[in-house]
């Protein structure tokens, strides 16, 4: 099995605070790679390294052997990678179906576009991905009146816009009802597996991470301590020191 | 959503204001008004003023061609484009015989294209550019007041008998100042090849930094100084100036400072022995004159400004423009404006057919404190028609005309 | 040497002046992120209330400062009436509507200091026992500049101390840094607003009250030193005290010597130095990023919608009876209404990047005013013909937007409002002061349309249709990818750029393209009036444009149009039937829509008829 991407050595740092210490791993294609760690122990800015967002002071990111370093998130996002947040970001005046075909719109460059209106184009495409996550029935609705789980998966479907080899999803289940979240990433599972699709994705609740995730990675206080498949990092004394101290529910 | 709903909501409020219009009452012929009445309030109400006394007298003695006049007035805001709206609206809706008013220069020459354009009679009565009756001067515009040439003549004049030799300028950086630097230096030149002009100082209009402008002149070691700022610009600038001494054993020269518009608001910080173009209204002995201001100072409880003689003799002007024409027709009026001659408190006023310029005059003469307030002394009044260029000149500054 | 010391000195002492006047205004915006556009108008009711104390108690030394600060007083109480009376009530409203509040006190104000004082300008009286001047070096220096230069450093340290020493200051300081972790704190905010409102309305009329011995009080003077104050406050970065006086000294100084090296270039400099900190600093000398945050309770607008059956019927019904008119109405309103739809495209098109593109524009009046002037200029010298020019204005004006439009785009927020209003004061102070080639505020005459469009009734119907074709442009343009895209970036650029989307260059074509229409607009109007005057690119127009869009509701599209044609006919009507007072009339209706329609005279109605579930 092949590698899709490679993070290698990154640092980075906030005044005196070290985010992310020297952080490597790897993502296969076809995986889902669960990053879990405490609060504040640098999840979100791993990923904000990875997708442009924040450049690395130090370390390296490849994607398929292309340096992504230095890259804009739109162009990493060009090059196949795609991205939800932790807080949603979503287009507010917009309808569901119109912030998937954003997407869309982006991926097959039609950004400046001023002959075709928006309702002709795209319309199938984006109700597919809709179909998928199950959002058709609210297609028509503003996304600023949307419960916040529905927001999540319009995250998601908009970021299958661009035919991702890659996703990273910041807590994609946070703010959801347990159901809702077994249900959500089972669906993503479902997706990843059918389009090949790679997810490296941070997680809170344990039922998630450990009945979906191929393998885990572990961070704390912006170091990487422990990964491996789920049973080993389960099984990892540091790692339930950190959570057990964290008072965080740790046994599945 | 309810679009367009409001909007048509707009549009029939214009609409509606249609039916409002034009009333056009029989005995009476409508004189329109346009002037900078809440922009500066302190040069146009006195204006307003004078014209008032005028209708009120010439309508006394039975009016014009057995019609009453009647003064509408509009205010354009100090925005030349409001005031071409205000004329097309006086002409259209109000159905006025002709325009006259505005203070600003360049509303002045706004109103002039208009009434160029739409074949309609204005009579400039304030404004001073030299182009309104020259480079942009037409068939349909004439002007009361001396203007900014004129104004200037007759100070170079007065100096070109003195020994200063080296001059500096102040004026606001726009046209009137531009304008009013240009004449002084050309007819200065003129009549003293000797004298250089060492410094230039054009501060913004209104938001003069007079400290460092006086500074700036006091640098360049002039042996007088020709000033232009007015309002409060001119306030400064003489504070900072009697402060730091700029004024001391130098020649001054202030264009329109006597006005009271100017001096008086200065109090007792008008400035001493200032060469002045200006208004002394208190030492007028002629008898049409004091006759004037008697009038004025009983209708109004107030004492006359330059506006309130310009705003005066501006009605004059239109009543005997109508008068000779026999018409409101405005071919005759024009074809009656030009060379017309009427008599005013300030003496006799002619409108040169040549271009269109009136020969009402000026008084110059020296500031001087008393009682606690500026004043003019060693003044005299100068008749406009000595301070214009040859015909010849006038002709090659009036193109096409 | 004594000279330019001399000089220095001078120079000082306005900074200080400058100083005063900011300082205020910067405190106001820190804290409740309110361009308080009414700022000069308390500094001029300052000037007044001290020249009317001090002119009738004439006290001596020690009385004349008590009048000073009596009056300052004053004016702080006046703040706290505009401050609860007005603004309180429309902080939920859309960001920026206060703008237009204060622009509405602006009005009032102004009417009601002529009904006091009357309109002669009023000369200050000097200073008792600062009366004189000293010699230094050679020379004299008046001895009130040196009070000034005392002053400025003077209240900066007392403000210094009561913002460092105070519970209320340090409350204060952390407001501006982050206004809502002031609130999350449990802070009385109402009172913390209400007070700083004071403080600054204060200082305002100290800074007015002071300058009285060096000029006086005249009725100008609001709008004259607005300007100036905007421009130390952002150079000195918003919000920031010490950064308010250090612009006002290095404005002060450059002014000072600016006049020696460049005296006829005044205007220009000092915006030029503006915009060159904003390139430089985004924030100012000493002020702090702005924390990207929306004004909470501030909902996205719905979705787009085309226009239903009954809007289309009604639409087409207007249009069918502006075509009529010319039947049975008289020339002027053929005026007015040409005006109208001069202004709706103006309105519209401004519209364009502030409400889809996000982006508050407070200069739009420079692409306006470069079609304007573009087309006065081409046919002026080069004596184009009519049709030409009305194609190559929205060119010059895109080519425009297009330079600035590059430079602005890269801030966003507050910061792009103040660089955009820069460059068109950059564009105005050319075509002001550059006397050889626009002749300046003479202005450009005799620019009539062609003789088949000479008629008013021809020229009628050629504006009608090409402000509703541009209108349509702009209006179906929001309804194709470049629109959405371009709202796309405004919604959520987090979001956009993990799309693909390159926010800012979207954003600055969006800029170009709304520049293009406002650059017709203004060609429509030079061949409507036959002239063009530097006003076309000054303050008030931008200011107008932005009364328009937000009037009529900057989270629709038929806002700016109705926003635009109410403005319009409102102006004219009260102009022509009221001379005298019709500005405060004016200002109070203003007032009474901005609190009764928050949302705008369209977004009210549409709020009326949604369905509740879309409500924000
Ligand atoms: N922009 C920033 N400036 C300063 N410090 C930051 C910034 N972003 C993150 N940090 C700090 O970096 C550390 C890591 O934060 P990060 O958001 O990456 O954690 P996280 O693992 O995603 O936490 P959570 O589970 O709460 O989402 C924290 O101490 C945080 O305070
Ligand atoms: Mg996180």
């Amino acid at each position: 099995m092949s590698t899709v991407l490679i993070a290698n050595g990154l640092k980075k740092s906030f005044g005196g605070v070290k985010a992310v210490d020297d952080v490597s791993f790897e993502v296969e294609a076809g995986h889902l790679l669960a990053m879990i760690g405490p609060n504040g122990a640098g999840k979100t800015t791993c990923f904000n390294l990875l997708n442009g967002q924040l450049k690395p002071d130090e370390g390296s990111v490849t994607l398929e052997g292309q340096q992504l370093v230095g890259l804009t998130p739109r162009q990493i996002w060009r090059l196949g990678v795609g991205r939800t947040f932790q807080i949603t970001a979503t287009f507010g005046s917009m309808t569901v179906l119109e912030n998937v075909q954003m997407a869309l719109l982006s991926h097959n460059q039609k950004n400046m576009a001023i002959r075709a209106v928006v309702s002709n184009l795209y319309v199938d495409e984006a109700m597919a991905l809709l179909e998928r996550v199950g959002m058709v029935e609210q297609s028509g609705r503003a996304c600023s009146i949307l419960a916040y789980g529905d927001l999540k998966r319009v995250e998601l479907a908009v970021a299958l816009g661009n035919e991702p080899r890659l996703l990273l999803m910041d807590e994609p289940t946070a703010g959801m009802a347990p159901r809702e979240r077994i249900e959500l990433m089972e669906l993503t599972a479902e997706i990843v597996r059918e389009r090949n699709i790679s997810v490296l994705f941070t997680e809170h609740d344990m039922d998630v991470v450990f009945g979906h995730a191929d393998e885990v990675i572990v961070l704390n206080r912006g170091q990487l301590i422990a990964k491996g498949a789920p049973d080993d990092v389960r099984n990892d004394a540091q790692v339930q020191e950190i959570y057990l101290g964290s008072g965080s529910t740790f046994a599945a | 959503m309810r679009k367009i709903i409001s909007l048509a909501a707009g549009i029939s409020t214009a609409v509606a204001m249609t039916a409002t219009g034009s009333v056009f009452a029989a005995g009476t012929i409508k004189i329109g008004d346009i002037n900078s009445y809440t922009r500066l309030p302190g040069h146009t109400v006195p204006y307003k003023k004078g014209a008032q006394l005028a209708i009120e007298e010439i309508n006394a003695k039975g009016g014009v061609l057995g019609k009453k006049l009647e003064l509408i007035s509009r205010d354009d805001n100090g925005k030349p484009g409001d005031a071409v709206k205000k004329a097309e609206e006086l002409f259209t809706r109000e159905g006025v015989a002709l325009i006259s008013g505005s203070l600003f220069s360049h509303i002045g020459l706004a109103l002039t294209a208009y009434a160029g354009q739409k074949k309609k009679l204005y009579l400039a009565a304030e404004p001073l550019s030299d182009a309104l009756v020259w480079a942009k001067g037409n068939r349909y515009t004439f002007r009361l007041r001396p203007s900014t040439y004129m104004q200037a003549a007759m100070l170079a004049e007065e100096v070109a008998k003195l020994p200063a030799k080296r001059w500096a300028t102040i004026a606001p950086n726009y046209a009137y100042g531009k304008d009013a630097v240009k004449a002084f230096k050309e007819v200065l030149k003129a009549k003293r090849p000797d004298v250089t002009f060492v410094t230039e100082q054009w501060p913004a209009l209104f938001k003069i930094d007079a400290g460092a402008e006086v500074q700036a002149l006091l640098r360049a070691k002039p042996d007088g100084v020709y000033n232009v700022t007015f309002g409060p610009d001119l306030a400064k600038f003489v504070r900072e100036g009697k402060l730091r001494g700029l004024f001391k054993g130098r020649t001054i020269l202030g264009l329109l400072t006597g006005e009271p518009e100017y001096l008086d608001p200065l109090k007792g910080e008008a400035p001493e022995g200032w060469i002045v173009t200006g208004y002394p209204w208190y030492a007028i002995t002629d008898p049409a004159h004091k006759a004037f201001v008697a009038a004025y100072q009983k209708k109004w409880n107030d004492y006359p400004r330059i506006g309130s003689i310009v705003g005066y003799n501006a009605m004059l002007s239109v009543a005997a423009v109508i008068k000779k024409a026999g018409s409101t027709d405005t071919e005759k009026m024009v074809n009656a404006m030009e060379g017309l001659n009427l008599d005013t408190p300030s003496g006799k006023v002619h409108f040169r057919k040549i271009d269109h310029q009136s020969t009402m005059g000026a008084w110059v003469g020296k500031t001087k404190l008393k009682d606690g307030k500026g004043m003019m002394v060693d003044w005299k009044f100068l008749d406009g028609k000595n301070y214009l260029p040859s015909d010849a000149e006038v002709m090659k500054r009036r193109p096409g005309k | 040497m004594g000279f330019y010391f001399i000089q220095f000195l001078t120079g000082l002492a306005s900074a200080s002046s400058l100083f005063l006047i900011a300082a205020g205004m910067s405190i106001i915006f820190g804290v409740t992120r309110i361009l308080n556009f009414a700022h000069g108008s308390l500094y001029m009711l300052g000037a007044y209330i001290s020249y009317w104390l001090v002119t009738t108690l004439t006290p001596g030394p020690l009385g004349f400062w008590l009048a000073v600060l009596a009056a300052a007083t004053v004016v702080g109480l006046v703040g706290i009436v505009i401050e609860t009376g007005l603004l309180r009530r429309i902080y939920q409203a859309p960001e920026l509507f206060q703008l237009i509040a204060t622009f509405g006190v602006i009005l009032i104000i102004s009417d009601i200091t002529r009904f006091i004082w009357g309109e002669t300008d009023l000369v200050g009286p000097r200073a008792p026992g600062l009366d004189g001047a000293i010699e230094i070096f050679g020379h004299s220096l008046p001895e009130y500049d040196i009070a000034m230069i005392v002053l400025g450093p003077l209240v900066l340290g007392i403000i210094w101390l009561i913002f460092h020493r105070t519970r209320w200051g340090t409350l204060v300081r952390a407001a501006t840094q982050d206004r809502e972790m002031v609130g999350a704190l449990g802070v009385n905010q109402a009172f913390l607003f209400t007070s700083v409102f004071f403080l600054g309305a204060f200082l305002a009329g100290l800074g007015g009250a002071a300058q009285i011995p060096k000029g006086g009080a005249d009725l100008l003077m609001d709008l004259n030193v607005i300007a100036e104050a905007f421009v130390i406050v952002v150079i000195g970065g918003m919000g920031s005290i010490l950064g308010a006086f250090l612009a006002a000294v290095i404005i002060g100084e450059l002014n000072a010597f600016g006049i020696l090296v460049f005296p006829q270039m005044t205007l220009v400099l000092m915006f030029a130095v503006m915009a060159i900190v904003l390139l430089v600093r985004p924030w100012g000398l000493l002020g702090r990023p702005e924390a990207v945050s929306r004004a909470p309770g501030e909902a996205p607008e719905p979705p787009l919608q085309r226009a239903d059956k009954a809007v289309r019927c009604l639409f087409t019904a207007t249009i069918l009876l502006l075509l009529l008119v010319p039947l049975f109405s008289s020339d002027f309103i053929l005026v007015i209404l040409i005006d109208i739809f001069i202004f709706v495209l103006f309105a519209v098109s401004l519209h364009f990047i502030m409400g889809p593109g996000g982006l508050v524009s407070f200069g739009h009046a420079a692409y306006y005013g470069l079609g304007a002037y573009g087309t006065a200029l081409l046919v002026h010298y080069l004596g184009t013909p009519m049709e030409f020019a009305l194609i190559a204005a929205p060119i010059i004006a895109a080519i425009g937007a297009l330079v600035f439009g590059w430079f602005s785009v890269r801030l966003s927020g507050v910061y792009f409002a103040m660089l955009t209003l820069a460059f068109a004061q950059i564009t105005w102070s050319v075509v002001f002061q550059w006397n050889d080639f626009t002749y300046g505020d003479d202005g450009i005459l005799n620019i009539w349309p062609s003789a088949w469009l000479s008629s008013k009734t021809a020229y009628y119907y050629f504006a009608l249709i090409l402000s509703l074709v541009c209108v349509y442009i702009l209006r179906r343009t929001l309804f194709t990818p470049f629109g959405y895209i371009t709202r796309a970036g405004r919604d959520s650029p987090l979001r956009a750029d993990a799309i693909g989307i390159n926010v800012q260059r979207q954003q600055w074509l969006a800029f170009i393209f709304a520049g293009a229409f406002a650059g017709l607009a203004g060609s429509i109007y030079v061949f409507s009036k036959g002239s063009v005057f530097p006003d076309q690119v000054a303050i008030p127009q931008s200011i107008d444009g932005l009364m328009m869009v937000l009037l009529g509701g900057v989270k629709t599209l038929t806002g700016p149009i109705v926003g635009a044609a109410a403005f319009t006919a409102l102006t004219d009507w009260l102009s022509s039937n009221e001379v005298w007072f019709w500005r405060s009339i004016l200002g109070a209706i203003i007032l009474a829509l901005v609190i009764l329609f928050p949302q705008g005279i369209v977004g009210f109605v549409r709020d009326k008829f949604r369905p509740p579930e879309e409500r924000g």
